[in-house]
């Protein structure tokens, strides 16, 4: 690699100690090569890791996340947590695409403690992905304080999404078939649009408001809404005492 | 074996797999199955050697791995899936592209000089004998005894079998000809890792009734200094740096690391080693812990998964809490792994300690506990293992109860009567249940229901309704040995004519002497009923020794009996090949059939008398068959026991997608569940036969007096905890738990959750369901996960918070 020609590539890892973990530590005493742009973080069970930490990775300048698990059905633990990783990963994309992040710096994979070799492919592949895609706003074509600013009004949506998962977004049986099928569904997308969707936007319409009043134009650029949504919004915050029209201004403020 | 070896990243050429003629990869490879097994000819063995199958299935999956267009053949006699899971494992590797599982002998022409590719004949069904070319041919070799039994065997004074493993007694296949040598793993014959781990721990227990009045005496207790309290301290973090030896020294540049090591906050020491797990290091660790008044210790050297335990000894020896202790992994997640990136490696390792120092200073000191353990066990099931699981603890002398829900014990062996080696099951039964019956310290209940089971590892508390009334029953450890049911038929006129039976049926009615079966001329078995199909995909292991063993015990007492048995696979793993040997020898005729053309039955008449009539394709002789038979005995599947579902939920404890219970590592740790305290033996695990389920019964009561033999067992302090006044009980957290380590309760302010500390395994999946954040994991919490993805971002957690205010 020559110096200084490249930004190189950062990525954090979330792994289980059980199983990805172990797949990693395998990898090293493999001797299975592959590029130095990962660091890993040790939890006990993929179900651990959360989207608060995801968000707080990107938004500090990571530009990939790794979440590693056990295989389906192997979870070290009766909870099946892979299951929960599973489904906190699936939302996160769908928020990371929501607000213009690509949600392919976001990857999950199981890798058992046997699989060495799977670790290192990984690595390798998602290692050239994220070299692609290079910092946070520059595939996306966003400015990266931006989506910085985006990210962090996200983490502060987290209760609510919790809650929205627990209450609105569980999957009845734990196959992957179930899974997969239930978080590519037009239901889910319904729900997503509903639920986190729209409080979303208007979370990031309050975190913007609160630096400066706007009018409509400049807060559909700073957050890549379309005029009328930016209006919908503003009209369901307002109703909720969230903003208020600035008549001096001509702007829209924080209530 | 050669072949692993190529796989294997530490083989001949790290993993790649190559020729060694000429260093080239195979793209195209054959397997040839059975190669000095199943032959009576001179060289070979004339067992089977009961692994090799699905060794050769992993083989495949394994070359796929590594290269996914290679074509593999695998030129097979019968495919002997017949282990737990094997049957999907089966179908896994058949399902892959580029794969054929091809049935034919085959012999090896030659090696192209040039090429150096082999060139093997075969036979198929429709284009007849066919020779193909291939680039690595790989020989499914079998076991055969060790190479010095006959010495070792000498020595010890134990007797050996004809084939040169070691005589066992056929009930107990760990027992060997000599009182007090008892032998595990493949010295019984062929054996496959979990039988092995059976019988390993299944030795033990034996062993443990031997030595039991001197059980503890090596033991030495460990004394602990008090632990300072560091809690009103500044972090004061040292950070220690290994070498180990050249493997993180010869990349990463060490000293670099420790002059960094120095510039991070709060770390007020930072040394190299060239070991630092050796016990100099260790007692230099505790000493610089004491002298230098360190409250934190990170340990940058090689994976907390095989070396947190060490440290967090040395803590404990240096009177700090041991969960002060971080490990930065700069061995296994780097230098190894970027070898030829010394500097970014470096680089790397400097991440991974700032991180574990974030970290540290974030930790909190946490109290392992120690619980009593009841001394008692209990045992849920009455059969053949239940029973030898119970006199193996009693004898060990811990009380035991045993649970049977029918009136008598015995379980599944009461329809059984003679083995396939002969032996009289009946006599055996009565024995064990007079020596149950007569042990002071067994207690049966029979005519049992459990109705409540709660608590945990060393503290359960069972209720048990039984003929002797209600009972509360207190134990420290749970086996469970519920046993399996058999298939009841809906197939071949089964219910309909009565001459249409069950193996076990035709079992009973041979040992019943009754005059149709034993005066018929001619019965027809049929194999895999109920079975390896899409309700239950698996092998029931058991059926086709089964029949083979009734068809010789009619053969013994009425030779002139024509007996067919049409089969998919004859699985009669092991030595129980030579019996399926002698019966095709005394012209039991064995045809095979396919799963998509069933063999049919139908009720006809013929010369003047009603017969069954059995359609069947024979592949050998490529046409349709009819035999006419007297009576059909179908080989029904033992499936699933009724009452799994119940005793699962009871227990907390999981059912595999077959709905045998689920043991907590299918090689490693057989008879363990992952609840901890509660332990699997017999068909409840997978359907086998009785040696082997004896082997696991022994084998659950090693394991259980690992347990019952201490008085306490230590909880992990990283358990999750709630702060009650972020609790509004919304029962997020209750729900996910499976362990039931959370429930409400009543508090001033109204209800809330709480943690059973001893049920909660940490998981953490709490954490991040709760929508207050009342609930967090130790050692695992939010500040301390942030404080790491922070320090990988190298900033401090400070200007976090500063960015959200």
């Amino acid at each position: 690699m020559s110096p200084g020609s490249k930004i190189k590539p950062k990525i954090l890892g979330f792994v289980c100690n059980w199983c990805c973990y172990g797949g990693a530590d395998l990898c090293g005493v493999s001797r299975f090569q592959y590029p130095p742009y990962i660091r890993l973080i040790r939890v006990m069970c993929s179900a651990r890791v959360d989207m608060a930490h995801i968000f707080l990775a990107l938004s500090t300048g990571q530009h990939g996340v790794f979440v590693g698990g056990c295989h389906l059905n192997d979870c070290h633990y009766i909870t099946n947590g892979n299951y929960d990783a599973f489904g906190m990963v699936s939302i996160c994309k769908k928020i990371l695409g929501h607000i213009g992040v690509n949600p392919d710096r976001l990857r999950l994979e199981w890798v058992s403690a046997g699989e060495g070799i799977r670790f290192a492919n990984i690595m390798n592949d998602f290692g050239a992905q994220i070299a692609k895609f290079g910092p946070l706003g520059q595939s996306e074509g966003i400015d990266e304080q931006v989506l910085k600013f985006r990210l962090e009004a996200a983490a502060k949506l987290v209760p609510y999404i919790r809650l929205v998962q627990t209450e609105r977004m569980r999957v009845p049986v734990r196959t992957e078939e179930a899974y997969q099928k239930f978080f590519a569904s037009d239901e889910f997308n319904r729900l997503f649009e509903e639920t986190i969707a729209e409080k979303l936007s208007i979370g990031q319409i309050v975190a913007l408001l609160q630096k400066e009043p706007l009018a409509t134009p400049g807060i559909s650029r700073a957050l890549g809404l379309t005029p009328s949504e930016v209006s919908r919004f503003l009209i369901s915050s307002s109703r909720q005492k969230l903003v208020r029209y600035d008549e001096g201004l001509k702007r829209y403020a924080l209530a | 074996m050669d072949y692993e070896r190529l796989l294997c990243a530490t083989g001949p050429y790290e993993g790649e797999i190559l020729r060694s003629s000429d260093n080239k990869h195979p793209h195209k490879i054959a397997w040839i199955h059975c190669v000095g097994s199943r032959q009576v000819l001179p060289g070979g063995n004339s067992y089977c050697s009961a692994v090799c199958c699905t060794y050769t299935q992993k083989q495949v999956i394994l070359t796929k791995d590594h290269d996914a267009d290679a074509k593999c053949y695998i030129f097979h006699n019968d495919v002997r899936s017949y282990g737990k899971d094997f049957e999907r494992f089966y179908q896994r590797a058949e399902n892959l592209p580029g794969i054929q599982f091809i049935r034919s002998y085959v012999t090896i022409v030659k090696e192209d000089p040039v090429t150096k590719n082999v060139t093997i004949r075969y036979s198929t069904p429709d284009e007849g004998v066919k020779e193909e070319e291939f680039d690595m041919v790989v020989l499914s070799v079998g076991l055969n005894p060790p190479r010095n039994f006959k010495d070792l065997a000498n020595r010890f004074g134990i007797e050996l079998e004809s084939h040169g493993f070691c005589k066992v007694n056929p009930f107990n296949p760990m027992e060997t000809s000599r009182p007090g040598i008892f032998i595990s793993g493949a010295f019984q014959g062929p054996l496959d890792i979990p039988e092995s781990v059976f019988s390993a721990s299944g030795a033990g227990s034996q062993i443990g009734e031997l030595l039991n009045f001197r059980r503890g005496n090596l033991a030495k207790e460990r004394i602990y200094p008090p632990e300072k309290d560091v809690l009103l301290e500044e972090p004061k973090v040292g950070v220690y740096v290994c070498h180990c030896g050249a493997n993180i020294g010869r990349i990463v540049n060490v000293p670099s690391t420790v002059e960094y090591a120095l510039t991070l906050p709060n770390v007020v020491h930072a040394e190299e080693n060239l070991f630092i797990c050796s016990s100099e290091s260790a007692a230099m660790l505790a000493k610089d812990i004491r002298e230098r008044g360190l409250n934190r210790v990170v340990v940058a050297a090689c994976t907390p998964r095989t070396h947190e335990p060490l440290f967090r000894d040395t803590l404990r020896e240096a009177g700090i809490n041991q969960y002060y202790y971080e490990m930065a992994n700069i061995r296994e997640h780097c230098s190894w792994v970027h070898s030829r990136e010394k500097e970014e490696a470096t680089r790397k390792a400097n991440d991974i300690i700032r991180m574990a120092v974030a970290r540290a200073c974030h930790l909190e000191a946490l109290q392992e506990f120690d619980l009593p353990v009841d001394k008692r066990a209990l045992v849920v099931g009455g059969g053949i293992a239940g029973m030898n699981c119970a006199l193996s603890i009693a004898n060990q002398e811990h009380e035991v109860y045993l649970v049977e829900k029918d009136t008598e014990l015995g379980g599944m062996a009461r329809k059984l009567h003679y083995t396939l080696e002969g032996l009289d099951v009946q006599a055996y039964l009565r024995d064990l249940i007079r020596k149950v019956y007569q042990h002071p310290l067994l207690h049966v209940y029979t005519n049992a229901a459990i109705t409540e089971a709660s608590g945990y590892v060393g503290n359960f508390v069972t209720r048990v309704e039984s003929a002797r009334g209600v009972a509360e029953i207190k134990h420290g450890a749970t086996v469970i040995a519920i046993g399996a049911d058999v298939y009841k038929p809906t197939e071949y006129l089964y219910g309909e004519d009565d001459r249409v039976m069950t193996s076990l049926e035709l079992e009973e009615q041979i040992a019943g002497k009754e005059e149709r079966v034993i005066n018929a001329e001619s019965l027809v078995m049929i194999q895999c009923v109920g079975c390896r199909n899409e309700d239950r995909n698996y092998c029931s292991r058991i059926c086709c020794s089964q029949s083979v063993k009734n068809a010789l015990k009619l053969k013994e007492i009425n030779p002139g009996m024509d007996i067919y048995i049409l089969f998919r696979d004859m699985r009669t793993y092991g030595f129980k090949e030579d019996y399926y040997r002698e019966a095709a020898g005394k012209d039991v005729r064995f045809i095979r059939y396919e799963p998509q053309d069933k063999p049919g039955v139908e009720s006809v008449r013929e010369g003047g008398r009603s017969v069954l009539r059995v359609t069947v394709t024979d592949y050998v002789l490529g046409k349709k068959l009819e035999l006419d038979a007297d009576l059909i005995a179908l080989a029904a599947a033992v499936v699933p026991s009724e009452g799994r579902k119940e005793v699962a939920g009871l227990f907390k404890v999981t059912l595999s997608p077959d709905e045998f219970f689920q043991e907590a590592h299918v090689k490693l740790r057989p008879v363990d569940f992952g609840a901890e305290g509660i332990f699997l033996c017999g068909l409840a695990h997978y359907p086998k036969l009785i040696p082997e389920s004896i082997s696991q019964a022994y084998g659950a009561a090693g394991r259980a007096l690992t347990l019952l033999s201490h008085d306490t067992v230590t909880a992990s302090g990283s358990v999750c905890e709630v702060d009650e006044d972020k609790c509004i009980s919304c029962g997020a957290c209750i729900m996910a738990c499976t362990y039931g380590a959370i429930d409400f309760y009543e508090t001033p302010q109204g209800r809330k959750a709480r943690v059973n500390a001893v049920l909660c395994k940490g998981d953490g999946l709490c954490n991040t369901k709760c929508a207050t954040g009342a609930i967090s994991l130790k050692h695992y919490t939010d500040e301390e996960l942030f404080s790491q993805i922070m320090a990988a971002a190298d900033k401090d957690i400070t200007q976090q918070s500063g960015a959200e205010a």
